[in-house]
């Protein structure tokens, strides 16, 4: 493994560009991008307008903090193409994952695009220490989310032999790790505790396999995870970090230091705010993570907010790398889950809810992680309008529920009916969400 | 003709339906004969109380989810197939029974069925003119 992990691959060089040269890259590529939304994008052009803003007021980096923030509301009021800076005859790719509402939000790609994806997950696989003579298991979901095809492009270009065997069907999954010589998987690392529980139970040892790293992401984990996967695997794990409304994975991703995650900055420019007064904070504090996208042709992003809590790391890493760090994702600044690597917001649920019941009934949202896979289970209270005497009634009920929930969000859901007043009810915002997912 | 049934949701736990009649307890309320439907998560009590208004409010007061609903009691000859000759005539009509109990009985020779059918009131039609014979309230709880 060692001279995996020492090979260099060139795709990496920028990842060790000194960092004056970086920075001198991303005021170009920023001056540019600046430019281009403003020339395409009519909410760009119009906010940047409302602060008399115009593309030559960029001279520095620092400059960047005079933009206005975009949010992930922008992708739904100009839902599905509004935000487009590309005509769609240069569009290659579209993904779309959840939104705050019934809508997805949509994404986009242009052969230019496509390229920087695959560059920036190459890089990602080669700070894992895979190469091109690696067998890899891609088990992210291949579709719309951009984590199957994301993670499948950079395999490809790197060289390794990937298998596109998608999500799901453990199985499966463990038929072919074992038969194939995998020697690489990338999924969510919840699904890689459950990989590895199923495969004991099946009296196969994960350590007495080929199998030697794992890269890991698309939702939150912890280093007792970590130490879980390593120990119990024999493997290496990585945390990587990305969202679809900047590129998909590919935005960072941890070295072999496991210190942080290493942002793209060449490619994506990370600041870190407080989330109330919206002050661009210094490296080393605490805030949220706002990310610039300085090279995407189809959908330019400017300084997204992103929603999660990080720092940007202060130092350099011993890897090297002249890439600044962020700290694993710990917590979020809004109300948004992450189940399964899908996004799902309570108002969605809400939605729902009212859709079939007319009013908003008591509910909560519980998560759980049962065998490595996160649930999600929805206790409604039972009003008098929808009780009926009939269990056949009720479960009528119980399904409508359960199926509008998962039209919106797009997972099953367990929806249960519980009696009145069980919810407890607090003052003020209500705390929809029960999160007893153990992540240990 | 009909009568009216206390159906009560119930949560699926200890005690849960300990509460409601203790609440019917303390109203003096008394409870003739009951059924409990159970699912994994919740069940649904269905009681056959005299004084079933007081009974639903004093419940809803409680905070309890309580609903009437219509079924009818119908007299069964006390004695082997009389039941199931009740039975087939309702099927000969086409009559379905969502679902049914026993109530228990101080009439002589005979035997009282809680039914409860969906459209009560023309199932009562129908009963009647298959001469089934349906017990009203009063001689119920005389």
């Amino acid at each position: 493994m060692n001279n995996h992990s020492t090979a260099f691959n060139p795709a990496s060089a920028m990842d060790f560009l000194p960092r004056e040269q970086l920075e001198k890259v991303q005021l170009e590529r920023l001056q540019a991008i600046v430019k281009r939304a403003y020339d395409n994008v009519a909410l760009f052009r119009k906010r940047m307008e409302e602060r008399n803003l115009s593309p030559s007021d960029i001279k520095s980096l620092k400059d960047i903090s005079k933009l206005p923030f975009s949010v992930k509301a922008d992708l739904r009021d100009t839902y599905p193409y509004g935000l487009f800076a590309s005509p769609l005859k240069d569009i290659v790719r579209l993904h779309a994952s959840s939104g705050t509402t019934g809508k997805p939000i949509v994404v986009a790609y242009t052969k230019e695009d496509m390229q920087v994806w695959t560059s920036v997950m190459v890089r990602t696989f080669a700070a894992a220490g895979l190469s091109n003579s690696d067998i890899v298991q891609n088990a992210f979901g291949y579709g719309l989310f951009t984590g199957g095809l994301g993670a499948h492009g950079g395999l490809e270009a790197l060289g390794a032999a990937v298998i596109p065997i998608s999500g799901g069907n453990t199985e499966r999954q463990i038929m072919v790790l074992k038969d194939f010589g995998v020697t690489g998987i990338c999924c969510t690392p919840s699904y890689f505790i459950h990989l590895l529980d199923k495969a004991e139970e099946a009296g196969i040892s994960m350590k007495e396999l080929p199998l030697k790293v794992g890269v890991f992401g698309a939702e939150p984990w912890t280093d007792a995870m970590r130490k879980r996967i390593e120990l119990d695997a024999g493997i290496k794990a990585f945390d990587i970090y990305g969202l679809s409304e900047i590129i998909g994975p590919g935005v960072a991703t941890e070295c072999h230091a496991h210190s942080g995650l290493h942002v793209f900055e060449d490619h994506f420019y990370p600041e870190i705010i407080n989330p109330e007064t919206c002050e661009v904070l210094p490296d080393g504090e605490e805030g949220e993570l706002v990310l610039s996208t300085l090279s995407k042709q189809a959908m330019p992003m400017l300084r997204y907010r992103t929603r999660d809590i990080t720092v940007i790391e202060k130092g350099e890493c011993p890897c090297g790398r002249t890439i600044r760090r962020i700290r694993r994702i710990s917590r979020r600044s809004d109300d948004m889950i992450i189940i399964r690597g899908v996004n799902v917001f309570p108002s969605q649920i809400e939605t729902a809810l009212l859709a079939v019941e007319g009013t908003l009934p008591h509910y909560n949202i519980i998560l759980t992680r049962e065998q490595g896979l996160d649930n999600i289970e929805v206790d409604v209270e039972v009003t008098e309008e929808l009780f009926s005497d009939k269990i056949s009634g009720l479960e009528e009920l119980r399904k409508k529920l359960s199926s509008a929930i998962e039209h919106i969000i797009g997972i099953r859901v367990k929806v249960k009916l519980v009696a009145p007043r069980t919810i407890p009810r607090s003052e003020g915002k209500a705390k929809r969400v029960i999160d007893k997912r153990n992540m240990e | 003709m009909k009568l009216s049934q206390l159906s009560l949701f119930i949560q699926n736990q200890p005690g849960a339906i300990a509460e409601p009649c203790r609440i019917l307890a303390e109203n003096n309320i008394n409870i003739y004969t009951m059924t409990l439907a159970e699912t994994n998560d919740y069940g649904v009590l269905r009681l056959i109380v005299k004084e079933w208004q007081k009974a639903r409010d004093v419940l809803a007061k409680a905070g309890f989810t309580a609903n009437l609903t219509d079924v009818v009691a119908v007299k069964v000859p006390n004695q082997p197939g009389g039941l199931a000759e009740v039975l087939e005539k309702m099927g000969k009509i086409g009559i379905n029974v969502v679902y049914m109990y026993a109530f228990v009985s101080n009439l002589q020779d005979a035997a009282v069925i809680i039914f409860r059918f969906d459209k009560t009131e023309e199932v009562i039609k129908q009963l009647t003119e298959a001469s089934i014979s349906i017990v009203n309230a009063e001689t119920l709880f005389s």
